[in-house]
């Protein structure tokens, strides 16, 4: 089978990789581009445990093909932090205990960074609705939701 | 697996047309790579169609309607202010489908054509009275979105073919429009029944009203029995009570882990009259 030649962008960097047509972005960013921040829980679109963002749009990167990646801007949780130093997200998500087992995160990070570059000040309620595709099986949730919400606060106050 | 990127929706349907084995069409992908992973679909041609200009677009039609590419996600539809002050139940409907990750990518083109009895998009899309464009190997044409689906993942439309646009028709004076569903949690749930009403008033008086239900047959249902309850009447109790009844009439529900047959039946009744009060509150100019 012939593969495809995609050339993108991932956390900024120009990247190329070759792919079969049925695999996907997820596959592409664990097994060939070694990024495995993005998780897969459950690969048909219900945990959220693989999110990015493509061309800044929250998508579960199970549900795209690599192929589609063809000119994209791919964002993963490796592209948060800067250098050694954590985002404002990843450390309220440690001082919150926001996390437990850890497979959940990178995806749910993913999520809420990209819900607060649209609404800085969002209420808890929208923070849940945001994040229902991402399921965690550990925390029972208001630990993230808290982490989240003093995460937006300091944010807010940096600004 | 052959992966194709056509330019034009005429390459699309030329290449459709000419594949021998399994063909599938690509936009959003979220029912598409969960039936090929599980391996329900094993394509032999899948057919990318966002190369095409113009499948990303939401654009005023000629007649004052909305042209919604088929390539729109939910997450674009719900942030474009004239569809959703147009059409609030068209938009509110497709924004029930999946978390905002499936948001990001799922269309109202693959949500149709999918043809899930349960699809939330299809009612209020029946009951706006939009249609698709499709383009195939004997040219363009329209169809009327319940003439869509013909039974659970089957569709009317023949090999070759291929949706384009949705075309949602000018609102005009007086419209409303509304979608509800029933599931037993708030997100990331599957309709277990769901109803779409649009209608026109002049003043208390409505004047012309689609009703259509989803998940209580093999595809979503526009109810003319219904709608008729409705027509010519300011929606009193009496009216109610004869829309709920026209509703539960046209139930041929399943029974299944989300419902029974009686269930579906009753809950029919139940939204079709909850539904009914937002559009007529909308069309009067409520928010």
């Amino acid at each position: 089978m012939s593969k495809i030649h995609v050339t993108t962008t991932v956390n900024g960097d120009a990247t190329e990789f070759l792919c079969d047509p049925r695999e996907t972005l997820l596959d592409v960013l664990r097994d060939r581009l070694s990024l495995t921040g993005a998780k897969e829980g459950c690969g048909t679109g219900d945990c959220g445990a693989c999110s990015v963002t493509v061309d800044g749009r929250l998508i579960s990167s199970c549900l795209m093909l690599a192929a589609e990646a063809e000119g994209k801007e791919i964002g993963t949780v490796e592209g948060i932090a800067t250098g050694e130093e954590l985002h404002p997200l990843q450390r309220k998500f440690i001082e919150h205990a926001a996390l437990q087992c850890g497979v959940c995160t990178p995806g749910i990070l993913v999520a809420v960074k990209n819900l607060l570059e649209r609404d800085p000040d969002p209420t808890e309620q929208q923070v849940r609705y945001w994040l229902a595709g991402n399921l965690c099986r550990c925390t029972g949730y208001d630990k993230i939701i808290r982490a989240v919400m003093d995460a937006a606060a300091e944010m807010r106050g940096a600004a | 697996m052959r992966y194709h990127t056509p330019e034009s929706f005429e390459d699309a349907s030329a290449i459709a047309a000419g594949a021998e084995g399994v063909t599938r069409y690509l936009a959003g992908g979220t029912d598409i790579l969960v039936q090929m992973r599980s391996d329900i679909v094993t394509p032999d041609d899948l057919i990318d169609i966002k190369h095409i200009v113009g499948v990303k677009e939401i654009a005023r039609s000629d007649d004052g309607g909305w042209r919604i590419g088929a390539a729109v996600a939910g997450a674009e539809l719900g942030e474009h202010d004239g569809v959703g002050a147009d059409w609030p139940g068209v938009v509110e409907a497709m924004e029930l489908v999946g978390s905002t990750q499936v948001q990001g990518r799922a269309t109202l083109t693959g949500n149709l054509c999918n043809a899930s009895p349960a699809a939330d998009s299809v009612p209020a899309m029946i009951a706006a009275g939009a249609t698709v464009s499709v383009t195939g190997p004997d040219g363009p044409r329209k169809i009327a979105v319940e003439d869509v689906p013909t039974g659970p993942g089957q569709i009317s439309l023949v090999r070759g073919e291929v949706v384009t646009a949705v075309n949602l028709p000018a609102r005009g004076p007086g419209g409303g429009d509304a979608y509800l569903r029933f599931t037993p949690r708030t997100e990331m749930d599957i309709a277990v029944v769901g109803c779409g009403i649009s209608l026109t008033r002049d003043g208390d008086t409505i004047t012309s009203a689609r009703v259509a239900l989803g998940a209580v047959a093999p595809t979503a249902l526009l109810v003319e029995a219904a709608a008729a309850a409705l027509v010519g009447g300011t929606l009193d109790d009496g009216a109610l009570d004869a829309l709920a009844a026209a509703a539960e009439a046209a139930c041929n529900p399943i029974d299944d882990k989300r419902g029974t047959i009686r269930f579906r039946t009753h809950v029919a009744g139940v939204l079709a009259r909850r539904v009914a009060k937002i559009a007529y509150d909308r069309a009067g100019g409520a928010k």
